[in-house]
């Protein structure tokens, strides 16, 4: 590892020193390729922050793709129904690592004002892992943008080895996730516990 | 009638019938478009039967958005449903606003000052604009022209959405209106600013014209596809400009004078063949009417009080009974039925969703045309599958 | 047309139908005309096609659910009080079935006025839940008695194509029916907060 002044000295000398951890996460994080993917309201705020005014282009993420094959971004805009997170989840399955999901607004969060409902799923992280959650109803697109910040930022930091290598470079973990069935009242399994932990109610069921 | 014969669907089940016949099961193509697809507007899905390109037959599947409006308004009070209004066709929260109020007003026969319909007209013709202009963004964009005509309609939602949040403090969720009015009174300098939106509105509407009015691929995508008779469109419930560009006459704005619509003066464009290109059309041609009334009543609002003083705003509780109130949404009429027990909430909550209910004859569109102009099709359409779904 | 004169003129038209006029107390006065199941057909085919009235467009259709209530009388009963005749108060409690309903707002485009407003009742809200269709009549009726379908339960003999609409297929209950029990517990249902509350003060711990 070179040492971080000798590397601004360098820099001061015109030489450019890298390592290929940097090099590999600053390709990866300025072309984050999102999936496009609306669910409801926060979706139309999604357009608008790809558009003329906001231009999510300077952040390397305008290529918005149809297919999840060749997406590294889900940014779930909206309300996740019960009827729909089987879907969400299997196209969340589709994309190849490394993968990232946004969970825009308080919908996708946690069911927000449709919370009560009986078809609103309540937060996609119950079935998926989701990387940065945005606040709001909708999210200004602002919000948007500092959220795909957030995520260039924890692409930054990922080490390439080491116990705290991320998901796609380590075969341990597992990359696709229990997709949920239709059951007669409601979702079968009603949440996955590996992403997750349910600390109440494990204590309430263990106690 | 004899006409009333080809509204039924079981014409659609013959029509299919006569496209498969000879065609063995197999050389049919069952695609399931959506709910995750691009041009699906959100998360709609058709069923679709394919022979080679061709459709003969669909089946719209919906309620992957249905997050239980109705049961959330029977379980709140009446003033806590109004945020919940916002949501159903996201593009357009004001006159979702505008419908509900008007139920609630309808129900407890409750008055509106002047002031206060004066600035309901203006929101919700300022939606009606932001909304016809991204649609034609949306179908267009559809249809392969990707990005530029929806680049210049979202620069000028974007003038329109900063009207809004100074009114109201939210760019899309609104809030805006009460039951016997509306919520705040317009900012110093407001109406200077919106006036000069919408003086500078003909000139983008001129511009996207120019762009799209005669392009020979577009017209060629959209004319003589997706026709739909004027029998079936009003037997099917069809409603907005869907229903006039079939050339039925039926603007709720006229037919019913809601607020104070009675005092502009302004034209209900119809269409002759009910195609797409049509339903384009007739949204431009409503985005100039609306510029109309925008002027007329920027010109007319007066001074006044923007509440009425015996609406009450907590503890509201309405008589016992029902009321329906409907009014001319950007995507077609959009009602609230709501029968009040005399309790502080709604009994029964009902939203009448106008793309819902368009979807009706979205297979009667289809059948027989190609599977992109489903596409094309579905974008005229218009729908908003927070609306469609609940 | 007042509403008096919609039902005289339907049931001088269609002879033995029963047109009962429910009359609204509300400030929007909109009554509406209750309708017996073996007329509506001939009924809803003379209002759209023969009538004055023209009603070409059906807007709006719904079901309400409407629970088995308990009604109480006071009634005043004479009876003898240690042999003197005397005017008692008595409460008669008396149990009103519960019943769906279905209500159909009627407009006319050609004549440009409505709304007229049909209801029907089912017997029940157990097993006799039939209800003929008016789809055939209006087609605008098609996608919103599927929804009642779903929602309500109501069975409508005669629709084209009588499937869930709202909810997925397998789905067994009827959500928007008064007594229907969600899923979810969504006032005390477990949230990550806690884990991410004690995580957090752990990772503060370290530092």
């Amino acid at each position: 590892m070179i040492d971080e002044q000798l590397k601004i000295e360098l820099s001061r000398q015109g030489i450019f020193t890298t390592t290929l951890e940097e090099l590999y996460n600053w390709g990866r994080k300025n072309s984050v390729w999102p999936l496009t993917f609306g669910l409801a309201c926060c979706a139309i705020e999604m357009i608008a922050t790809t558009m003329a005014r906001y231009d999510l282009a300077r952040f390397g993420a305008e290529v918005f793709r149809p297919s999840p094959r060749q997406a590294d971004l889900m940014i779930v805009s909206g309300t996740v129904t019960k009827k729909m997170a089987p879907q969400v989840v299997r196209l969340y399955n589709q994309m190849p690592e490394p993968k990232y999901v946004i969970a825009m607004g308080a919908c996708a969060i946690s069911g927000g004002p449709f919370k009560q409902g009986y078809n609103v799923l309540k937060g996609i992280d119950r079935y998926v892992p989701v990387d940065v959650h945005i606040p709001g109803c909708p999210p200004r697109p602002e919000a948007l943008i500092h959220a795909f910040m957030t995520l260039q930022k924890k692409i930054d930091g990922q080490h390439l080895s080491g116990a705290d290598r991320p998901r796609h470079l380590n075969e341990a973990l597992p990359s696709e996730f229990v997709v949920p069935e239709y059951g007669a009242h409601d979702l079968e399994p009603r949440s996955n516990d590996l992403v997750w932990p349910l600390p109440m109610s494990k204590a309430v069921t263990q106690g | 009638m004899s006409s009333m014969t080809e509204t039924t669907s079981a014409a659609n089940d013959e029509r299919s019938r006569k496209l498969t016949a000879g065609i063995s099961e197999g050389q049919l193509l069952e695609v399931s478009m959506g709910p995750h697809h691009p041009s699906t507007h959100g998360v709609f899905r058709m069923d679709v039967v394919l022979d080679g390109e061709r459709v003969v037959k669909l089946k719209p599947v919906v309620g992957y958005l249905h997050r239980n409006h109705e049961k959330i308004g029977e379980n709140n009070s009446y003033l806590a449903s109004m945020p919940y209004t916002d949501r159903l066709d996201y593009l357009c929260s004001l006159t979702n606003n505008w419908a509900y109020a008007l139920a609630v007003e309808t129900l407890a026969g409750i008055d509106v000052p002047e002031r206060a319909q004066y600035l309901r007209v203006i929101t919700a013709e300022l939606t009606r604009l932001q909304n016809h202009s991204s649609v034609i963004g949306f179908l267009v964009q559809d249809m392969g022209a990707s990005g530029t005509p929806l680049m210049y309609a979202f620069r000028e939602r974007e003038k329109i959405l900063d009207l809004f949040e100074s009114l109201t403090g939210s760019r899309m969720m609104c809030n805006y209106m009460r039951f016997g009015g509306c919520r705040i009174d317009l900012p110093a300098g407001w109406l200077d600013r919106a006036k000069k939106v919408v003086a500078g509105f003909p000139q983008f509407l001129d511009e996207y014209e120019n762009l799209l009015g005669t392009n020979e691929i577009l017209m060629a995508r959209t004319q003589g596809i997706g026709a739909l008779s004027r029998e079936l469109a009003i037997n099917a419930g069809v409603t907005g400009p869907l229903l006039r560009a079939s050339g039925v006459n039926y603007d709720i704005r006229k037919v019913d004078k809601y607020g104070i619509y009675d005092r502009f003066d302004f034209k209900v464009p119809l269409g002759d063949n009910g195609d797409v290109y049509d339903r384009y059309m007739i949204r431009i041609l409503e985005m100039r009417e609306s510029i109309k009334i925008l002027d007329q009543a920027m010109c007319d609002i007066p001074p006044g009080p923007i509440m009425d003083p015996k609406a009450k705003i907590r503890g509201f509780r309405p008589k016992a009974g029902e009321a329906y109130g409907r009014i001319e949404a950007p995507k077609g009429e959009l009602g609230f039925y709501l029968i009040s027990d005399g309790s502080g909430n709604p009994y029964r909550y009902r939203v009448r969703p106008p793309s819902f209910v368009n979807l009706t004859v979205l297979e009667d569109m289809c059948i027989g045309n190609y599977i992109a102009d489903t596409i094309a099709i579905l974008g005229s359409i218009d729908i908003v599958l927070g609306e469609v779904d609940r | 047309m007042t509403i008096e004169q919609v039902q005289s003129e339907i049931q001088s038209a269609i002879p033995g139908a029963k047109v009962e006029i429910i009359l609204n107390p509300s400030p929007s006065a909109q009554h509406s005309l209750l309708l017996d199941h073996e007329h509506v057909l001939a009924v809803a085919t003379y209002l759209r096609d023969v009538s004055e009235l023209r009603l070409d467009y059906c807007s709006n259709v719904t079901g309400i659910d409407w629970l088995p209530r308990e009604k109480s009388e006071k009634v005043k009963v004479k009876n003898l009080v240690e042999g003197v005749e005397q005017e008692v108060e008595e409460v008669h409690k008396t149990v009103v079935p519960g019943y769906l309903e279905v209500v159909y707002h009627l407009f006319s485009v050609e004549k440009k006025h409505g709304p007229v407003i049909l209801r029907l009742r089912t017997e029940d809200r157990a097993a006799k839940v039939h209800l003929p269709s008016l789809t055939p009549i209006w087609r605008a009726a098609e996608f919103q008695e599927r929804e009642i379908f779903d929602l309500y339960g109501v069975i409508f003999d005669g629709h084209p194509d009588l499937r869930r609409i709202l909810m997925w297929e397998g789905f067994v209950d009827h959500p928007m029916r008064r007594d229907y029990v969600e899923p979810d517990d969504y006032e005390y249902e477990p949230t990550p907060h806690d884990h991410v509350l004690q995580r957090s003060r752990e990772e503060s711990g370290r530092h």
